[in-house]
């Protein structure tokens, strides 16, 4: 055993044009949480589709405790015992949990038909074994996104997997949720798993690996005990030279005068099911920051403000002009934008080119019989591709082929165009590389100096806390205290989102 | 302007060897003559004969761009001939005739397209419904016998008549698909299609009117699948209720298909439509031709045949197996 779980050496894998790995060395041991971070195209996906065996490998050597091993399939490396939980679950929503654990492997009656029984009862021991209690009959879609990771997880487990790869697991839980899924993990560890854990979280990263190995620009720029790593030299080594700027600025410092315009306004604002009442205002030049966990009502609350959905009471003003019937038409005539928190589902287009998708919102404003002309979209569309600086070869590269970070920037390029009074910002950073969350949240800033008014929404808190004047926290679909000045404290707002204050501003 | 190239290259190697096909077994097949000051020969033949399935595969292919799909287009055929047929009998100017069947295909384009968007029912049900219940319109209008058109009507000119030696159809057609193009290229309305069809809810957060250009397009197809049916009817110069236009929403969505717009909508070509159904016409013609030596049975298994080897050819998915299978046998 004293080879380790895993090895890869001098992995290189060249895409037309790019090198996406050159020569990159990691090794996975037995018994540890192995974190692998790097910014995006730094080379992580790839070097994870080439050990589960989704990409072939054009030069180096993959060993599994030490022989050889050559998978050409997913398949195959679960065979081998290398598993991956990735962070859209790929399991069957409308099957039981127990069939998703169980699918392929059912145990069976003497004349071939599934034995239900043996099958929920094994997968009962298998999730249990995990500490993971629940009603394993029940259809998976019925189940938290954390639960349905976990049961991925079992599944994997229960295939005798060694390896396990879980690529940003965390980035669409909440803080209890993940604080679950560390638990199983850290139980698998204490079994002997190896496991390669993914996330752009750092946070996370220090709470759960024991080693750290930092990929930048398709090489390995060191492997490290955590430990013996502090942040700023793990960001730094992210960054390369552009260390410095990772520093956490003050930003949002300051208040709002109380004689500033007020861009919004909602009084008693409700919608059955989902969140409120509750009463908002927002002026010109403060960007006013939610936070809760997932559910608490944050994307909610943005959702009726935008008109995506139906208030079911309550009065809303926008720019002082009251608003009855809403939808995103009225909203952005208003001077309204969302940057929605699913971008893919609901932000771009992903087959349209950059140039459309940033030309959209504001095609659509003038409607369909007034086509802005071929030159100057280009124009317009080349002007915010600068200023927002997305990285694109061209205006016609379809949206869907960029980069997470770039993706939210040709959303934001497309509400910018219109010059909106009001910008909400769903989850503008989740999910994207550091210099690009960097870029967001300075020109969040930008914006708000200017006179914009915003909405910031982030899971991350440390983040809301940075960008945002004003504070409101969100628990159970209610606004439960709002914080400015000195109390924009990220432990503040946590004993808020876990309601240890006694409620003494609600 | 390459993207599109690339788009097209497959439809159109596909036609250059069936056209190449027909070079090599019937050089007569590119001959044209001019007859009685009128333009002839197979190319004009397959124009002339699948003007009904090119009107219908330019609106199919708006219709598929937004995600949806129409059924009801052969049924619309047989309401719009019907339509034109009856007021013809009720000695009504050819130019009324003409415009109640249009504005009978726009009401029936205008009801699939409030299904679709008002009532949210998916395309392929909504338009189910009309193409069962079109063909029974029709018939109840022709009162179930094919109604037969004077033979001397100025109507007729729709479907034989001749300008400057080119047949009618393919000057409707012609018009159809420039006015078409200018419509979605020169306006907005193609990027709507295309954002609707790519991702209707990021579309509605941006603010595009998702409904009223869904039932826009249903409307223009529906316009579109009567002109057909005004072609057809004054081609034979009858109203057949039953035979009108029927099985063509399938050549229609074939036509799109081959000419790489794909069923889940998104990105759209006219061009690669029009390639498609040109395809499918010298396909019939091509088997005809050689029908003499072979049964009449053979036609559609050929026709699918063809149909399979194109739609393969367009699949990037095999396209990389090949490659893949190629590279390692190197």
């Amino acid at each position: 055993m004293s080879d380790p779980l895993i090895e890869m050496r001098g992995i290189v894998k060249t895409y037309p044009g790019v090198r996406a790995l050159d020569g990159v060395d990691f090794t996975l041991h037995h018994g540890e949480v192995h974190a692998l971070v790097g910014e995006n195209g730094a080379g992580k996906s790839t070097l994870i589709r080439i050990l589960t065996g989704a990409e072939r490998r054009d030069a180096g050597r993959v060993l599994l405790e030490g022989s050889p091993i050559e998978p050409h399939t997913p398949v195959q490396a679960q065979r081998l015992g290398i598993a991956t939980v990735y962070q859209e679950v790929n399991l069957v929503p409308d099957l039981s949990v127990a069939e998703n654990i169980m699918l392929g492997r059912e145990p069976r009656k003497a004349w071939g038909a599934i034995d239900r029984r043996a099958m929920d009862r094994r997968a009962e021991q298998v999730a249990s074994g995990l500490g993971l209690h629940v009603d394993v009959t029940q259809p998976l879609r019925s189940c938290s996104i954390a639960v349905q990771q976990m049961v991925a997880v079992a599944r994997a487990v229960d295939q005798k997997a060694r390896a396990l790869v879980l690529d940003e697991p965390t980035s669409s839980l909440d803080a209890g949720e993940t604080e679950q899924l560390f638990a199983l993990v850290r139980r698998l560890r204490g079994q002997g798993l190896g496991i390669v854990f993914i996330t752009h979280f750092l946070e996370q990263v220090y709470e759960i690996s024991d080693r750290i190995t930092i990929l930048r620009g398709g090489r390995c720029v060191g492997t490290h005990v955590a430990d013996d790593l502090p942040r700023l030299a793990l960001v730094s080594l992210m960054l390369g030279k552009a260390a410095e700027a990772a520093a956490t600025r003050e930003r949002g410092a300051g208040e709002v005068a109380p004689t500033a315009p007020r861009r919004l306004e909602a009084r008693g604002l409700w919608r059955r099911g989902a969140v409120g009442p509750l009463d908002l205002t927002l002026r010109a030049g403060e960007v006013l920051g939610f936070a809760g966990l997932l559910g608490s009502g944050r994307s909610e609350t943005v959702r009726l403000l935008f008109g995506v959905d139906v208030r079911s009471g309550g009065s809303l003003v926008i720019n002082n002009r009251p608003i009855a019937r809403h939808s995103p038409r009225r909203a952005i005539a208003a001077g309204m934008a969302l940057a929605p928190e699913d971008r893919r589902a609901a932000g771009l287009v992903p087959e349209l080119s950059v140039r459309e998708n940033i030309m959209l919102a504001f095609q659509g404003a003038r409607g369909w019989a007034r086509r802005l002309g071929g030159r100057e979209q280009n124009a317009l569309a080349a002007k915010f591709v600068q200023a927002l600086s997305i990285s694109t070869p061209d205006l016609e590269k379809p949206v869907g082929q960029l980069s997470g970070g770039n993706q939210q920037k040709v959303i934001l390029a497309r509400w910018l165009l219109m010059e909106p009074g009001i910008l909400l910002l769903d989850e503008p950073t989740r999910g994207i590389d550091i210099g690009a969350k960097q870029q967001i949240e300075s020109l969040v800033d930008d914006l708000r100096a200017k006179g914009m008014a915003i909405i910031f929404i982030s899971g991350e808190l440390e983040e809301v806390v940075r960008v945002s004047q004003r504070i409101v926290v969100l628990r159970d679909r209610r606004a439960v205290a709002e914080l400015t000045g000195a109390d924009r404290h990220v432990h503040t707002v946590m004993q808020h989102i876990a309601g240890e204050t006694g409620g003494k501003h609600v | 302007m390459s993207s599109t190239l690339r788009q097209l290259i497959w439809p159109l190697a596909a036609l250059a060897l069936l056209l190449g096909f027909n070079a090599a077994f019937h050089p007569s097949f590119f001959h044209f003559q001019i007859h009685d000051g009128r333009l002839s020969g197979s190319i004009i033949d397959v124009l002339n004969q699948g003007a009904p399935v090119l009107l219908l595969a330019l609106g199919m292919t708006l219709v598929i761009g937004t995600g949806g799909i129409d059924l009801s287009v052969g049924a619309i055929m047989a309401v719009a001939g019907a339509v034109a047929a009856a007021a013809l009998r009720e000695h009504a100017p050819v130019a009324l005739a003409i415009a109640a069947a249009l504005g009978a295909g726009a009401a029936a384009g205008v009801w699939n397209g409030s299904l679709v968007t008002l009532a949210g029912i998916p395309p392929i049900i909504a338009t189910l419904i009309l193409m069962v219940a079109g063909r029974g319109v029709a018939q109840l209008i022709t009162h179930g016998e094919t109604l037969l058109i004077k033979s001397d009507s100025a109507f007729n000119v729709i479907g034989r008549g001749v300008i400057l030696g080119v047949p009618v159809p393919i000057l409707i057609f012609l018009a159809a698909a420039l006015g078409l193009s200018i419509l979605v290229r020169l306006t907005a309305l193609g990027l709507f299609i295309e954002a609707i069809g790519g991702n209707e809810q990021a579309s509605r957060y941006a603010g595009v009117r998702v409904g009223p250009i869904r039932l826009a397009v249903y409307l223009l197809m529906g316009v579109l699948a009567a002109a057909a049916g005004l072609i057809d009817a004054a081609d034979i110069a009858a109203a057949d209720a039953n035979n009108s236009g029927l099985y063509l929403e399938l050549d229609a969505i074939l036509a799109v298909v081959i000419g790489g717009t794909a069923l889940t909508g998104g990105r759209f070509t006219l061009l690669g439509s029009i390639i498609g159904a040109i395809i499918i016409q010298t396909l019939s013609t091509t088997i005809l031709s050689f029908g003499r030596n072979m049964p009449v049975e053979l036609n559609l298994v050929i026709k699918a045949a063809v149909v399979l080897v194109v739609c393969l050819l367009q699949s990037s998915e095999l396209r990389r197996l090949l490659t893949r299978t190629w590279r390692r046998s190197q």
